[in-house]
């Protein structure tokens, strides 16, 4: 079997991954990519804790359900999250992060 | 090396390849396909789990759905090779040596506590989707009744964004 | 104990004038000049009838207790052991002193607020002040029924405080302004040096209540000081003259009562002349147990009037105005009693202080009545001939100049008189030619005292007319003005009959009524025959001296008008120092006003207040600019900076929810 802890780490790997494309990236579409793979991320780690809790009989399907309710609030998240885009896309004429920057002192 | 640690480490490497194109692809498309394969992999790592629903619901609705809605909307806003622009010197510097820290606790944190051994009971076998689908609609109903109003919002709120204005 | 009801309360006689002063000042503004009137007349009357009542009731106390009355009424300063229990309280005492000093100060108030009525009936802020009046009232009479120091103290500032709003009541005329000023700062000089000595005093002998305090000095066997020895006597009697020259003007914080003839002439009656200037002469003569244990300090007071005396009197030879001549007389005649303090014929000095008040004040009522009936004319070469015109003003100035030049049977004469034979007959290790000095210069300062005060009295009253009948109306006082001026008349010559029988071989009732706190002078080393005919040959001659001083000015002003100024074109250098006050204002003004001045505004205003103050106040808005400029920077706008610093957070939030199981992985990786 392989070991949780491999998992773990591989979660940690990709949520690590997702962060610098979060902070290097420009574009504000792969950016928002990147908030998809951390969570994705986040979802493997809760599986993985799953298969590894033990249960009062049976399987142990709370990180499951869990991961479940994650990935319907990213559906929600990104449908909302790209009618954003779009307007500000169409606002500010330019898909480059950088450009938005009207909320400063 | 038993087969499922040797499988492990594929749909890992893939997985990890598929996140460092997303980091350094040019065009938003190329990442986004970068993405698909990630949770392609991600799917299979389900599966290798036993989590046989999760990773159907994985492919089905992050890899049909969410993605569709990416490639979509990188289509309609006719995104084009990043700009390079600079502005920002604490993330150009200090963005990686941050992340790297963030993993690294991450990783040492996580496993520190983590049980070595899965439950052996189950171990090998999949998770039963009927057993899923009760805990839903009995322990969960309350979450599940919620999240099924947050989509409902989700739906109203893209409608309102995405409207014409009105001249 | 016989029925004492006042003497039980004898904070009703300070109180009511306070009473007085505060109606008068919260609701007098909207109040006819009637009312007014009656709340500080009824005041001031009732506080002297109230003064009468416990002068009965203390003699009747006397009779049976022989000790002074002393009642403490609450306390107001009180430590616990840990400063030495030391206490002061509202204590009132009452003895054979206080009586003199209280029945003056009422007396004489209360016949002064009379005048004031007149005299200030046609000036705006008439409620003002006869509110300030009475509050001078209040303070004064704290000062002489004061039981302790600490007491005496409040009163002593508060008649300062007093003189200063009394002074500069005309507050719109720069000069009024600036004297009334100067008055306090002076006096403050002199407070200085009382405070030190009030310390002094209370870290020997651990209290500051009089009876208290002296008892102590008794107990403790200190020896008496001599010449040239600074102990603790001569040190604390010392400091307090200084005070007491601030307060009674005399060398060197003089300066401030010709200046303040600015004030309205009752104020210069009642306070600089009858009153607060004799609070110094007062405390000198409450500590005469300190001053007696001191001979440097008694020798000290006696120079230091006798210079006075003479000083002020040269200064009043050449004035012009009649007003500044009363001024320096004061200070001259304040310089006899610190004399005779300073000749331990403290008795004298006292007496001198009474009958001054009485001439004093008259001189200076009358003044204010001629300067009433000249329309606000004040310079004397601007008079003359006025004697048939305001009669009443002019017999009672010329009974007020008879008598403070030293004429028998009028009061001066006896106080006089008394000072000086004192003055001759001190002994002590400088005594015998010293005294003699002192007489002589006291003889020398009777004269010119005759002298000028009748040369007021002729440039004024007689000779040519010198002002121009259309523009001057001459018209007599009103008598609410005359009246005080014939009751202050009558005692002007009757005030010195209580020493009378002295001359004939019997008693000095005033001295022998003192005796309980003074001693007696008595002239050592001759038989009491002795001493008698001298005092007699003593009295011949000064009234010897005060005859010359008359008929010289009579020559000078009267028969040969032209002559002085014959002597002020022939003596110009003299005559011009004289005339400028010896240049003592220009003096101070160089010496110490200067530097002052400088310092305040090259040191403390432009470093300390300019640069530290502001320099700090602005360096910390400065600062906390400089510090939102830098954090400002933060917020950018720029998205990828708010994700990094996001990733910081998220990373500060592990290490801190994690830090146990982080803490010994730290350990394994630097190894």
């Amino acid at each position: 079997m392989v070991p949780t802890q491999y998992y773990l780490i591989l979660s940690a790997i990709l949520f690590g991954l997702g962060v610098v494309a979060f902070v290097f990236r420009r574009n504000i579409i792969t950016i928002f990519m990147s908030i998809e793979l951390m969570l994705n991320a986040v979802n493997l780690s809760f599986v993985a804790f799953s298969q590894a809790m033990p249960a009062t009989k049976g399987h142990n399907l709370d990180g499951q359900i869990f991961v479940l309710f994650v990935i319907v609030v990213a559906a929600a998240e990104a449908a909302v999250g790209l009618g954003i885009i779009i307007l500000t896309a169409r606002n500010r004429q330019s898909l480059n992060v950088e450009r938005v920057d009207l909320l400063k002192l | 090396m038993s087969a499922p640690l040797v499988i492990f480490f594929v749909l890992a490497a893939l997985a990890v390849i598929g996140a460092i194109s997303l980091i350094l692809q040019k065009h938003p498309i190329h990442s986004a396909l970068s993405l698909i394969v990630v949770m392609v992999a991600l799917a299979g790592l389900y599966l290798l789990i036993g989590a046989e629903f999760v990773a159907a619901v994985q492919i089905i609705v992050y890899g049909g759905a969410i993605m569709v809605l990416f490639v979509l909307v990188i289509m309609l806003l006719n995104a084009g090779e990043e700009e390079r622009t600079n502005f920002s010197k604490l993330a150009k510097f200090g963005g990686l040596p941050l992340a790297l820290a963030l993993t690294g606790l991450l990783a040492a944190t996580m496993t520190k506590h983590g049980a070595s051994v899965a439950n052996p009971e189950t171990a090998g076998t999949l998770a039963p989707t009927g057993q899923i689908s009760t805990l839903l609609f009995t322990t969960f109903v309350y979450p599940f009744e919620l999240t099924s109003f947050l989509i409902l919002v989700a739906i109203m709120g893209a409608l309102v964004l995405a409207q014409r204005e009105k001249s | 104990m016989p029925n004492q009801p006042i003497l039980e309360h004898l904070w009703i006689i300070p109180l009511l004038p306070l009473l007085g002063a505060t109606i008068n000042g919260l609701f007098g503004a909207r109040w006819p000049n009637k009312i007014v009137n009656t709340v500080a007349l009824s005041a001031t009357g009732l506080s002297f009838l109230s003064a009468l009542e416990a002068v009965r009731e203390f003699l009747a106390y006397y009779e049976q207790m022989h000790q002074a009355f002393r009642k403490e009424f609450f306390d107001w300063i009180f430590t616990g052991a840990a400063a030495g229990n030391f206490r002061v309280g509202f204590d009132l005492q009452m003895d054979q002193l206080t009586v003199v000093m209280v029945l003056v100060v009422t007396g004489v108030g209360f016949l002064i607020h009379i005048y004031s009525t007149g005299y200030m009936a046609h000036e705006g802020g008439y409620y003002r002040f006869f509110s300030y009046l009475n509050l001078f009232m209040f303070f004064m009479l704290i000062l002489v029924l004061a039981a302790n120091y600490v007491l005496l103290f409040v009163g002593w500032e508060g008649v300062g405080l007093a003189s200063y709003l009394l002074i500069g009541f005309y507050f719109l005329k720069k000069s009024a302004s600036d004297a009334g000023k100067k008055a306090f700062i002076v006096n403050r000089i002199g407070d200085f040096g009382f405070m030190l000595g009030m310390f002094l005093l209370f870290r020997k002998f651990n209290t500051l209540d009089f009876s208290q305090l002296f008892a102590a000095v008794e107990k403790s066997g200190l020896p008496a000081e001599g010449w040239g020895v600074f102990g603790i006597f001569t040190v604390a009697s010392l400091l307090l003259f200084m005070g007491a020259t601030g307060k009674s003007a005399q060398l060197p914080l003089y300066v401030w009562l010709p200046d303040a003839m600015e004030g309205p002439t009752p104020v210069s009656a009642l306070i600089h002349a009858a009153t607060m200037v004799t609070a110094g002469v007062y405390v000198v003569a409450r500590s005469h147990i300190l001053f007696q244990h001191s001979e440097t300090a008694l020798v000290v007071v006696a120079v230091v009037g006798c210079a006075t005396a003479l000083f002020a009197a040269t200064i009043g030879l050449v004035q012009t105005d009649i007003k500044r001549v009363l001024a320096y007389s004061t200070v001259s005649q304040l310089g006899y009693m610190f004399l005779a303090c300073g000749v331990d014929a403290f008795g004298a000095g006292i007496f001198h202080l009474m009958t001054h008040a009485f001439f004093k004040a008259l001189l200076f009522l009358a003044a204010g009545s001629v300067i009433h009936a000249m329309g606000g004319e004040q310079d004397m070469r601007h008079m003359g001939g006025l004697s048939s015109k305001i009669k009443v003003t002019y017999w009672t100035m010329l009974i007020a100049t008879i008598a403070i030049a030293g004429f028998p049977p009028l009061a001066g004469f006896f106080s006089k008189d008394a000072i000086l034979f004192g003055a001759f007959t001190v002994d002590g290790e400088s005594g015998g030619n010293g005294g003699h000095i002192l007489y002589a210069i006291g003889l020398l300062t009777a004269l010119l005292t005759s002298f000028y005060m009748f040369r007021l009295v002729f440039l004024t009253f007689h000779g040519k007319q010198r002002y121009d009948e259309h523009h001057v109306h001459v018209h007599e006082s009103p008598w609410s003005m005359l009246g005080p001026l014939v009751v202050l008349a009558v005692l002007s010559v009757v005030g010195g009959w209580v020493a009378a029988p002295a001359l004939w071989g019997g008693k000095d009732h005033f001295t022998l009524f003192l005796s309980p706190i003074f001693a007696a002078h008595e002239a050592t080393g001759l038989s009491e025959a002795a001493a008698h005919s001298l005092e007699l040959i003593l009295a011949g001659v000064a009234i010897a001296a005060a005859t010359l001083g008359l008929l010289t000015a009579f020559w000078l002003y009267l028969r040969q008008p032209g002559k002085p100024a014959q002597f002020a074109k022939s003596l110009q250098p003299v005559y011009k120092t004289l005339l400028n006050k010896y240049y003592v204002d220009e003096l101070y003004a160089a010496t110490v006003v200067r530097p002052l001045v400088w310092i305040s505004d090259h040191v403390l205003w432009k470093i300390v207040d300019v640069e530290a103050i502001d320099g700090t106040v602005n360096g910390i808005a400065q600062g906390a600019t400089a510090v939102g400029d830098r954090v400002r920077r933060t917020q950018s706008g720029n998205a990828r900076s708010y994700a990094t610093w996001v990733v910081v957070g998220a990373l500060v939030v592990i290490v801190i929810l994690f830090w146990p199981t982080l803490r010994p992985m730290i350990g394994m990786v630097t190894k």
